[in-house]
């Protein structure tokens, strides 16, 4: 079984490391970087209150929103990419071409000019509020990438699956749910996880979009006070926080659906 | 009529140039017991493809009592519930218990209560020897154990024909014995069943005929006793003398 696991993981690297259970060291290079981070912004507003205690006031209401354009464009993109990810494997010609062509457009456009776009593009037609042409935008763009992790996903479970299913009378689509789908979630969580984190660190993008995520507020309050340098530090330490405490989340997580059911 | 329960007609299939089957005729009666030998490559197991539809045929018919296998008008679906098929790497759904992967088609095709379906899975489990494994994952048990699973999978929707695929190729020599075991038990029980397996001992104990196929044709059939002992055809007596 082991090695079948093995045979059946996919990586994608564009979030962040997920850590590795196996590695027990006290002094692990998850555990570096995140206490140290911790460790920094509790120590620097303590020590330093001027700028530093203003910042960490200041700044709340930016994660909250970060969050918010996080989670509803990656649960939008999560339901997106699993269609996208069926069509791409669709042997309906017209709906495997259409999804192709929608994820080899979406990937070869940088998420800041697609964020531009959506923007100013549905804003001459009717006036979207900047947080959801934000997670409109978010939600197109991840979901090429999450429909690809998907695709690659179902083809990660062997043929004989799919048709030990037929051959007990299922449709296609019944054997899609209830056997394919299941076993997908095991291949895809880590890298779905990555996309996640990966996008929490690109929302920071939507703050051209007058989006008052974590960046923006920070960027309001560094041209107020003109304290960059001291504000700039503790945003990054922030994101950084939030995006190892996620990365154990989701190691968690991969461990805990691997083990279901199992003692 | 019903006398033949599977009738397979002059049926050829081509994947791109290489002809998998050329020409093949054959009729299992109802409570037969069919085995297919023959080299890998021969066509036999496209042949049992062919019969659930796995495969679609290129030329031919193929009939299972008064359903038509091949064809646009088929029921492909009832055609699935009427053979039941066994796989050489047994393709249990591992996210499911053993339980589970017994009921989950009379629960989603049927659509019979969770209830109605578990009294029917712990039924064929005790058939097969596991009652003790209901709730075990595939991986959580050995191959034969596994297969056993897989053939109270396939009987489940109460099919009129099996099909066994290399039932046990994949499977370490001691644990040969209970699958075939179980399927000895259901040839008695007077299942027809066409079996593409080079298990000699089930071939004597349970076969009442054996097919040699060669380059996508039936080369011979015959009685176990004459295929073993006095096999007619050259390229039949080369190949036996292979495998024994």
């Amino acid at each position: 079984m082991a090695s079948i696991n093995q045979k059946n993981k996919i990586e994608m690297t564009d979030g962040v490391l997920i850590p590795d259970r196996s590695e027990k060291s006290i002094f692990s290079a998850w555990r570096i970087s995140f206490f140290g981070a911790i460790f920094l912004l509790i120590a620097l507003p303590i020590f330093a209150p001027k700028p530093y205690f203003d910042i960490v006031k200041f700044i709340p209401d930016g994660i909250i929103t970060t969050f918010e354009v996080t989670v509803l464009a990656i649960s939008l993109s999560l339901v997106l990419g699993v269609m996208v990810g069926l069509g791409r494997i669709s042997r309906i010609t017209i709906i495997n071409r259409l999804t192709t062509i929608y994820v080899e457009v979406i990937r070869g456009i940088p998420l800041l000019v697609q964020l531009f776009y959506i923007y100013y593009a549905m804003g001459k037609i009717i006036n979207v509020p900047p947080i959801a042409s934000a997670v409109i935008a978010m939600t197109v763009c991840y979901g090429a990438y999450i429909g690809e992790i998907f695709r690659a996903g179902i083809q990660a479970i062997p043929k004989g699956q799919m048709e030990a299913a037929l051959s007990l009378g299922l449709t296609r689509g019944q054997a899609m749910w209830k056997i394919i789908l299941p076993q997908t979630i095991k291949v895809v969580l880590p890298p779905i996880g990555n996309e996640f984190i990966s996008m929490l660190k690109d929302s920071s993008l939507v703050s051209i979009l007058a989006v008052s995520d974590l960046l923006r507020r920070g960027r309001e309050f560094a041209s107020q006070t003109f304290y960059y340098f001291e504000t700039f530090t503790i945003i990054a330490l922030v994101y950084l926080i939030l995006t190892l405490f996620f990365s154990r989340i989701v190691g968690v997580m991969e461990e805990r659906i691997h083990n279901r059911g199992r003692k | 009529m019903e006398e033949n329960r599977i009738r397979i007609i002059n049926v050829s299939k081509n994947f791109g140039k290489v002809h998998a089957l050329k020409n093949v005729s054959l009729n299992v009666k109802t409570g037969e017991v069919v085995m297919i030998i023959g080299t890998s490559g021969s066509g036999k197991s496209t042949l049992l493809r062919c019969i659930n539809r796995l495969e679609n045929v290129t030329n031919g018919d193929i009939w299972i009592d008064n359903d038509m296998v091949t064809g646009n008008k088929a029921d492909i679906r009832k055609i699935r519930e009427e053979a039941g098929m066994v796989f050489q790497s047994f393709y249990l759904f591992p996210h499911l218990t053993a339980l589970q992967n017994i009921t989950l088609a009379p629960r989603v095709v049927k659509k019979i209560s969770e209830s109605e379906a578990n009294e029917i899975g712990k039924k064929l489990l005790k058939r097969v020897g596991l009652s003790d494994k209901e709730s075990a994952f595939p991986d959580q048990l050995s191959g034969g154990q596994q297969q056993r699973v897989a053939i109270a999978r396939a009987l489940t929707m109460n099919p009129k024909v099996m099909l066994f695929d290399e039932p046990t190729s994949a499977l370490d020599p001691e644990m040969t014995k209970e699958v075939v075991d179980v399927m000895q038990d259901l040839a008695k029980e007077g299942m027809t069943m066409v079996v593409v397996s080079h298990e000699m001992g089930f071939a004597k104990a349970a076969s009442n005929r054996v097919v040699f196929m060669d380059k996508g044709e039936i080369i011979e059939i015959g009685t176990p006793k004459e295929m073993f002992d006095n096999p007619k055809e050259e390229r039949t007596k080369t190949f036996l003398n292979h495998i024994l």
